[in-house]
């Protein structure tokens, strides 16, 4: 099915500033505007904004939201208090990832999740069918819009901007405020590594947001430095290192879904904890600054023992660095391996993940 | 934009042809901009013998690896040793020190097939 990608509400913005789009899940998106290593380092070393319309926004609500939602979501929704965020996973029956999400709760009977732009029409198909009718859902993706402010230096830019003081607000915490009339969102959340923020809010006010940012001197980041952050960070990527064959358990992010209420797919996730995984996700680097990209065959010795599920050169780091899948008894911190990239043969090993953490280079703030 | 005097492709290489009859390979400024920061090049042996049409070099960006071709025959001379710790090198100067290959034994009537710097600014209006 080929259909035009859909723009975005700050596509404009994005033309004007001469970003280079790239179709991505269905949306024509910035993948850079002054270069993808500009903005990772300026990520990583002040602030930069990303628009992140594109991500899906659902409004749950009505009463017994929260014990509906625990049924569906794999995150310990009960134990949430208000103005808490919470990541968790939307697992089909046999424990395969259909989503991974980021649950945000008002009170108990008010929910938003945020989703994945090419899950997203999946999604509001699953929940419709899995939600009693008792709640309401709704996917308000088009009303409005999103843009992430990341870095160490976001949260006092963002704070000046919003005229809300996010620097004292917690970790996966959130709040509602008002700006011109209208009603956002803040959270402290991301998908960097780094301190920051993510906003939600009608269309015009969001809009508005990009601009006065851009006025308080944050530059935008596009998609190619959001991928390396991700990366950087030890952050799963829907599509890449989960897909709807793959369980929680061989993600090796089973702590995401622990709760002892029951949830759609946990019988399959536990039996799968408890057997073993065949394969698990590991981080790997290579020897050189030479990547090794999705779909690349690794070996352990003569053997072919998995594939690559994303891969980049680190502009943090300087080295090239990768999520693999990989047979069990190769997925050792240490371990080295081969990946085949097609053209020539890379020396890698296992190491831990994050690649990268911030705290580590920011010895002099 | 497109410097006189170099011999261009559509694959978006230049080439130079020096006094000594070395012949010295890049890619465009085109290319490099296209390709966005490039992260890691691939170098070949010096000695090493290229076909006509095939890749000597491979240049990969922070988003993808793409293979560099040899237009005609030659024989790799020297390699451009200092992109190994600077490859962004050629995204600054792409026409200058972000050389990445000297060739011998390059036929200079082969040469004569390839665009002009006229021609291959006309060429990039087209792609």
């Amino acid at each position: 099915m080929m259909t035009a990608p859909k723009h975005t509400p700050l596509y404009e913005a994005h033309i004007k500033a001469g970003a280079r789009m790239i179709d991505f899940s269905g949306w024509l998106m910035p993948v850079q505007y002054d270069g993808i290593v500009a903005e990772h380092t300026r990520t990583r070393s002040d602030a930069s904004m990303f628009d992140t319309c594109h991500m899906g926004r659902f409004d749950v609500a009505g009463v017994g939201a929260d014990e509906a939602l625990s049924r569906v979501l794999t995150a310990d929704v009960m134990r949430m208090r208000n103005g808490q965020c919470r990541y968790g996973f939307l697992l089909d029956d046999d424990g395969g990832v259909l989503d991974d999400l980021i649950a945000y709760r008002f009170n108990a009977d008010h929910w938003m999740l945020v989703v994945n732009a090419g899950t997203r029409a999946g999604d509001v198909s699953w929940f419709r069918e899995q939600l009693p009718s008792t709640v309401t859902f709704a996917d308000e993706s088009d009303r409005t819009g999103k843009l992430d402010v990341q870095g160490p230096g976001s949260l006092e830019v963002a704070s000046r901007v919003l005229s809300v003081d996010v620097s004292s607000l917690g970790y996966f915490k959130f709040l509602e405020f008002t700006r011109a009339g209208d009603r956002l969102i803040v959270s402290r959340t991301g998908y960097t590594g780094e301190k920051g923020i993510e906003v939600y809010g009608p269309v015009p006010a969001i809009c508005a947001l990009w601009e006065a940012f851009l006025a308080a001197g944050v530059r935008p980041a596009g998609l190619g430095a959001r991928d390396t952050l991700r990366l950087e960070a030890g952050l799963p990527l829907y599509g890449h290192e989960l897909n709807r064959s793959i369980t929680p358990v061989e993600a090796g992010m089973e702590r995401y879904a622990m709760k002892q209420a029951p949830f759609i797919g946990k019988e399959a996730m536990s039996r799968h904890l408890a057997a073993g995984p065949a394969r698990r996700l590991c981080g790997f680097r290579t020897r050189s600054r030479q990547s090794a990209r999705a779909g690349n065959v690794v070996r352990d010795g003569g053997a072919v023992v998995g594939e690559v599920t994303s891969g980049s050169f680190s502009p943090s780091l300087q080295y090239a660095i990768g999520f693999a899948y990989v047979e069990t008894p190769s997925a050792i911190v240490g371990r080295p391996l081969l990946i085949d990239t097609g053209r020539n043969v890379l020396d890698a090993e296992v190491v831990g993940t994050p690649f990268y953490r911030p705290s580590e280079a920011k010895g002099c703030i | 934009m497109t410097p006189e005097g170099l011999f261009y492709t559509k694959d978006h290489e230049w080439l130079r042809l020096e006094d000594d009859g070395i012949t010295v390979v890049g890619i465009t400024d085109h290319a490099q901009e296209a390709l966005g920061d490039i992260t890691f090049v691939e170098l070949p042996a010096v000695g090493r013998k290229i076909a006509a049409g095939t890749s000597f070099a491979v240049v990969e960006s922070v988003k993808a690896a793409s293979d560099i071709f040899m237009p005609v025959e030659g024989t790799v001379a020297h390699v451009n040793t200092e992109l190994a710790a600077s490859p962004e090198t050629i995204n600054r100067d792409p026409y200058g020190k972000g050389w990445i290959c000297r060739f011998s034994g390059c036929e200079r009537s082969a040469l004569d097939g390839l665009m002009t710097a006229k021609q291959y600014a006309e060429f990039l209006k087209s792609v």
